[in-house]
């Protein structure tokens, strides 16, 4: 008895060309990058006080940035998904902003809010004494801003694909809502969620324009990966590229680890 | 209709009627290199110069890549020496201004600056320049000759966000440019001209540009009473 295969005929030619020729485009920047990289010194510029601060300063950001991402955004994405109210359109367009706004301008945003001389940053300042810009804070915070909206977008689509029934049959067993989330919800859009948190994490580590617009760029406080980046352009090439490369590594490790989970359900 | 018709001529008169002059400045130029643009164009009737704004080091690849480009003003001797050793520079480098590093404050310096000594104290917020950047390496010079050791909280990648975070508040006091100061939002704070030090910008003609004769007309114009009153207006120095 044979089952009936899935078509396998040949991918028509003309599909595959362009598809090459997209591999090509993404492909020829990173040949610049590895045909210009220092081999030969990059354990030594790699293991610069510079690039270590840089590394932990990223990591912790990054990584903060994918926890607070999940308080936040999960929640954002249900009510979103599940809540039907007034104003809904403006409300996800408001937290996807950040995924269209140029990131130096939403940085200047937050330094304009939330500054020591900001409109929300000044009342908090006096209270608390806590000041976000030059620090870690501030660091966190402009990831955040910048890489929740993957989140959110990603865990939305994947809880309206969710058939409802299966968690109105849970509850007409006598689940709790809560528990109706975490036993059926949770379970069915995992590896959404998981792609999500991969491209959170990943958005957030490569941030550049918010995080110097409004926590500024100081080694081993503010200065993430990116920022070194940027600032040894200028002066030492092969130090930028070293980094360069040790974020693309990283990055690829994961999103490859990540593998088709971005395309299922 | 027919000054539809005219403005459709005069535009396309660029292509043959009118010559070109290919500029190539430094980013930090621009508002005074749109004011040059105006004046060197009112002078001299049927030439069009042509701005392209990038940094220095950008802008020396360019160049040094075949660019066609007449005239190169850098805020960099050093970046300027380097696209003359690479052979592109016609003989003359001339430096055409200069800008000082000074100290910016908010507008009625709340934290009460008095000069770079307040540059080593932990309780205020303070930002540099990167190294990396003319104005981080100047004023860094200027702290060591005043015997300061600096603690900056940001040392932001170029003199505009520094100035940015200096108009908002956020900083109590950066080092920026003379030119900056009278830009922006800011007061001034002197630094003692015997530890204040200067960016100096040099200007040259490019080897077989495309315009020649134009791009020797420019190099003349950058030294003329008039543009030194257009680069004063902008608070930049005589060299």
């Amino acid at each position: 008895m044979t089952v009936p295969r899935p078509h396998r005929r040949r991918p028509p030619l003309g599909v595959l060309l362009l598809a090459s020729v997209a591999v090509v485009f993404f492909l020829i920047p990173l040949i610049g990058l590895l045909a210009r990289a220092p081999w030969s010194d990059l354990g030594s510029l790699l293991s610069s006080e510079v690039v270590v601060d840089a590394l932990v300063l990223s990591l912790v950001a990054s990584i903060a940035a994918v926890v607070l991402s999940a308080l936040l955004g999960v929640p954002m994405a249900w009510v979103l998904a599940r809540v039907a109210f007034r104003g809904r359109a403006f409300v996800r367009g408001l937290v996807l902003l950040p995924l269209v706004l140029p990131p130096i301008v939403g940085g200047a945003a937050l330094l304009f809010a939330l500054g020591r001389r900001g409109v929300v940053g000044e009342p908090l300042y006096e209270a608390t004494g806590l000041v976000l810009p030059f620090s870690i804070w501030g660091v966190i915070i402009a990831v955040t801003f910048v890489s929740m909206p993957f989140l959110i977008i990603t865990v939305e689509a994947a809880l309206r694909n969710v058939d409802q029934r299966y968690e109105g049959a849970a509850a007409s067993l006598g689940a709790s809502r809560w528990t109706v989330f975490r036993r059926v919800t949770l379970p069915m859009i995992g590896p959404s969620l998981l792609a999500g948190f991969v491209l959170t994490w990943a958005r957030a580590i490569g941030e550049f324009g918010a995080t110097v617009a409004f926590a500024g760029n100081l080694q081993g406080t503010t200065q993430t990966l990116p920022l070194a980046v940027f600032v040894s352009l200028e002066s030492d090439r092969d130090t930028a590229i070293a980094i360069s490369l040790l974020l693309v590594a990283v990055s690829l490790t994961v999103l490859i680890g990540l593998r088709d989970r971005w395309l299922s359900r | 209709m027919v000054v539809a018709a005219a403005l459709i001529v005069a535009s396309c008169g660029g292509a043959d009627g009118e010559t070109q002059i290919r500029v190539s400045a430094a980013s930090s130029l621009i508002d005074v290199f749109a004011d040059l643009e105006v004046a060197f164009e009112e002078a001299n009737p049927g030439t069009d110069v042509v701005l392209n704004l990038a940094g220095s080091s950008l802008l020396r690849e360019q160049i040094i890549a075949g660019a066609p480009v007449d005239i190169f003003a850098s805020a960099s001797v050093e970046i300027m020496k380097e696209v003359e050793s690479a052979g592109f520079t016609e003989d003359e480098i001339g430096v055409f201004a200069r800008n000082n590093i000074e100290i910016a404050v908010p507008p009625g310096n709340p934290a009460g600056i008095t000069g770079l000594e307040d540059f080593d104290r932990d309780d205020l917020f303070l930002g540099l320049c990167a190294v990396a950047v003319p104005c981080g390496r100047l004023a860094r010079q200027s702290l060591q000759m005043a015997g300061v050791e600096p603690l900056p909280d940001t040392n932001e990648p170029n003199v505009r966000s520094l100035l940015t975070k200096i108009e908002e508040g956020e900083l109590d006091a950066g080092i920026v440019y003379a030119t900056d100061v009278l830009a922006g939002d800011v007061d001034r704070i002197p630094i003692p001209s015997n530890v204040r030090l200067s960016a100096t910008y040099p200007v040259a003609q490019i080897v077989e540009s495309p315009n020649p004769a134009g791009g020797a007309d420019f190099m003349v114009f950058m030294f003329t009473d008039e543009a030194r009153r257009i680069l004063l207006n902008h608070g930049f120095l005589s060299p």
